[in-house]
């Protein structure tokens, strides 16, 4: 058996009802738990991006990935690892101001973990931190075992691939090229 | 001038201009509206009543099947809808080009649990190629575009279009565009002539080159174009029970089926060849067996228009995506003028060695009862090898392509990847309709023909000439067969009490009649060959028969058993 690993799979799709249903029930199927699930709108209007992490092997990931690419409004989808990308996640703290204020180390928090402060108000402070899972986990750890974390909340990870080519854009340059392709032929009919 | 007109005139219109001439489908409340527009198409649309909306979708997918075109089923919502799901499902794993128009409840009450509203999209969404919920009535034309091109292009699937009622009602303005481009969707991937070369330097290089045909070859319509591949280079071939009558029965070239039930020679030559061509096929299960021991020896070349299917199950050497209509005579150009006659010649002992063990048994015994293979043979004989063979699933089906012989493509009907008992008598419905000119004999069992048997009363009404052999053996045949060889007998459920299906038939007002003395066979053949109708021949057959070749499930060609 391959070794599982955490794998990024970014879809590209149609701005249609039930994407979101098609796409998790290809890893249902397969029994891959979402780790991470992020949903936006792609810089090109009425394009969807998906971001989904997963533990899988290489061997699986690639069959799921093909799976979900050959859905009718799928334009595409990718797998990478974290080697290929430059991804991050962006988490919320909701601490007692009371407790904060005491503390005493703010400074020194803000410093260390390069959080922003985005609201304050007589009863809570609510910090902001983005970074990898592993350094939002660490700030939670830290505020949790000092003065306590009355609510926290994280995103699904984003992701941007380090390599220069931009895949969509190519993606859509092909596809632009196959409908004029199209065109001359019928016009030629 | 535009003329407005409802959205179930519209929706007619469409078929209408997408060349659907039949239509297989039960009204009820959400679809009486269309039903009701119906009723001024009779000239241009025949619409067939079933008597089980699981009937519309596997009548819908003989249609399909035997003329290539597009399949349509149309139901109402709720149950309606739900009762068609196994023939989608059918439809989905055997890459069968259908539209379902289910109809749904008006657009306001969605999501209200209405009276016989269901998500069907939702239920939908994993067993089809597509599906899109219709809500407004300037979409239908634009929906059955797209559900037509999606339906019958790449690798052809099942489509479900849900039209709400308010949208079957609303007025809207007609025009009809064909859909021939989705921009997420390309049905067709871009040949690398690179996979193209490799390819044909490996066949060329090859000592022992075996092709594995698949459906993919039929729905291509590149029959032409496998054969000239094949026998420019005298490749051997074995056929997966789908890609069966992609070759002619005595192509010499065609070594028989593969897989759990297929012939000894393909089956070994798999594990024996030095080069293995797969073309339009996906390396089932039953076809592989045991993974871990399959082709092991082999470079693998795969050809298949669906990027997923290539290395799903077996790890590729060369992978050729593309139409096989086009990748083959590439490979073809390059290939060498060869004779093979030595590795050829090596099936030939295999065959002998089946035939002794098991076809010789099957096809001409000299005592005991009637034997399910000696009725399909003597049957596909009299038709002159020529007619259409539909099957239900079972023992009988695995005889009937075993010892059915074919001449033409799109002979087989048969469940495939789902193995859906009930799928015969419909599926032989609309086989019959999309080839009136062809002769259709459906091989049923016992149980199978009772799960859908209320079809007897579609071709009662509809005077279909379908001719139906009920292989009847009193059992559920092949579950009892593997109670008897891995079970230790222990026939639990799998003995049936039948009715007297004669008179079942006669009730319908269909001919019919029992065999079971071997004397008998020829005449009654004749018999219902020669009866301008519908007709149901039940030849009682030995009940404890066996269907052997048999590779044991996950197990591997040296596991075979030949009941020996
Ligand atoms: C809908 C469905 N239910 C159950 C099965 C499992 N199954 C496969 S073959 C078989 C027995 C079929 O019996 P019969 O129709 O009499 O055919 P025979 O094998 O006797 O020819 C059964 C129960 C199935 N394939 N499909
Ligand atoms: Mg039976």
């Amino acid at each position: 058996m391959l070794e599982k690993k955490l794998y990024t799979v970014i879809i590209f799709s149609e701005n249609t009802v039930g994407l979101l249903n098609q796409i998790t029930i290809i890893f249902t199927r397969r029994q891959l738990n979402i780790e991470t699930l992020s949903v936006s709108p792609s810089a090109i209007s009425g394009i969807h991006k998906f971001t989904i992490t997963t533990y899988a092997d290489e061997n699986m990931i690639e069959k799921v990935v093909k799976q979900i690419d050959k859905r009718v409004d799928i334009l595409k989808a990718y797998y990478n690892t974290d080697e290929d990308l430059v991804f991050q996640e962006i988490a919320l703290y909701k601490l007692s101001t009371e407790r904060f204020l005491k503390m005493g180390t703010v400074e020194e928090l803000i410093r260390k973990y390069n959080v922003r402060v985005l609201e304050m108000n007589e009863t809570c402070v609510v910090l902001e931190k983005s970074g990898h899972y592993d350094e939002t986990q660490n700030l939670f750890k830290e505020l949790s075992e000092t003065i306590g974390v009355l609510q926290f909340i994280r995103s699904g990870r984003i992701a941007i691939t380090k390599s220069p080519v931009e895949r969509l854009s190519d993606m859509l340059a092909n596809m632009e090229r196959v409908l004029l392709e199209k065109k001359t032929d019928d016009g030629k009919k | 001038m535009k003329q407005q007109i409802t959205g179930s005139e519209a929706l007619l219109k469409s078929l209408i201009a997408e060349g659907v001439d039949t239509i297989f489908g039960y009204p009820g409340g959400a679809v009486i509206p269309v039903y009701d527009q119906l009723y001024d198409y009779k000239e241009q649309l025949k619409h067939v009543l079933v008597r089980h909306e699981q009937c519309a979708t596997h009548a819908a997918q003989g249609y399909a099947r035997v003329s290539g075109k597009v399949g349509v089923a149309l139901v109402t919502s709720g149950p309606g809808a739900t009762n068609t799901l196994t023939g989608i499902a059918d439809a989905m794993i055997d890459s069968t080009p259908l539209v379902v128009i289910t109809g749904q409840v008006a657009s306001p009450l969605l999501g209200t649990d209405a009276f016989q509203e269901i998500d069907v999209i939702g239920i939908t969404l994993p067993i089809t190629k597509w599906a899109y919920q219709v809500r407004k009535p300037e979409d239908i034309a634009w929906a059955v575009s797209r559900a037509f091109y999606i339906a019958s292009t790449g690798r052809p699937g099942p489509v479900v279009l849900d039209i709400a009622k308010d949208a079957q009602v609303g007025m809207v303005d007609f025009e009809y565009q064909k859909a021939d481009y989705i921009r997420s969707y390309q049905p067709e991937p871009e040949i690398r002539m690179e996979g193209i070369q490799e390819a044909a330097k490996l066949i060329n290089e090859a000592k022992k080159p075996f092709c594995l045909v698949g459906q993919g070859v039929i729905l291509a319509g590149a029959e032409e174009e496998l054969t000239e591949f094949l026998s420019k280079n005298d490749i051997p071939a074995g056929c997966t029970t789908l890609g069966l009558s992609a070759l002619p029965t005595d192509f010499p070239l065609n070594k028989g089926m593969l897989g759990m039930h297929g012939n000894v020679g393909p089956n070994r030559k798999t594990n024996e060849c030095d080069v293995l061509i797969a073309v339009g096929m996906r390396f089932d299960d039953r076809v592989t067996g045991d993974l871990s021991t399959y082709a092991k020896q082999a470079k693998v070349v795969h050809l298949d228009i669906d990027d997923s299917e290539i290395g799903k199950n077996v790890p590729v050497d060369v992978r050729v995506l593309g139409n096989a209509k086009k990748t083959l005579p590439l490979i073809t150009a390059l290939l060498e003028t060869r004779k093979r006659a030595e590795w050829n010649e090596a099936f030939e002992s295999d065959a002998q060695e089946e035939y002794e063990k098991v076809i010789e048994k099957e096809l001409f015994p000299t005592d005991g009862c009637l034997k399910m293979g000696e009725v399909i043979r003597k049957i596909s004989e009299a038709t002159n090898n020529e007619a259409v063979l539909v099957t239900d699933v079972g023992q009988n089906q695995m005889m009937g392509v075993r010892y059915f012989k074919y001449k033409q493509t799109r002979s087989v009907v048969t469940s495939g990847g789902l193995g859906t008992m009930g799928f015969g008598l419909p599926a032989a419905i609309g086989a019959k309709m999309g080839a009136p000119e062809r002769t259709v004999c459906l091989f049923t069992g016992d149980g199978g023909l009772q799960m859908t048997i209320q079809e007897l009363g579609t071709i009662m009404q509809e005077q279909l000439n379908v001719k139906i052999i009920l292989l009847n053996n009193n059992f559920l045949g092949m579950v009892r067969q593997w109670q008897e060889l891995f079970f230790q007998d222990r026939y639990s459920a799998t003995v049936m009490k039948n009715p007297n299906f004669v008179m079942i038939a006669k009730a319908y007002g269909i001919a019919s009649r029992e065999v079971q003395k071997r004397e008998e066979l020829d005449e009654a053949i004749h018999e219902m060959l020669e009866h301008d109708g519908p007709y149901l021949l039940m030849a009682n057959v030995e009940e404890k028969g066996l269907v052997y070749p048999m590779i044991p499930a996950g197990a591997t060609i040296t596991n075979i058993l030949m009941g020996d």
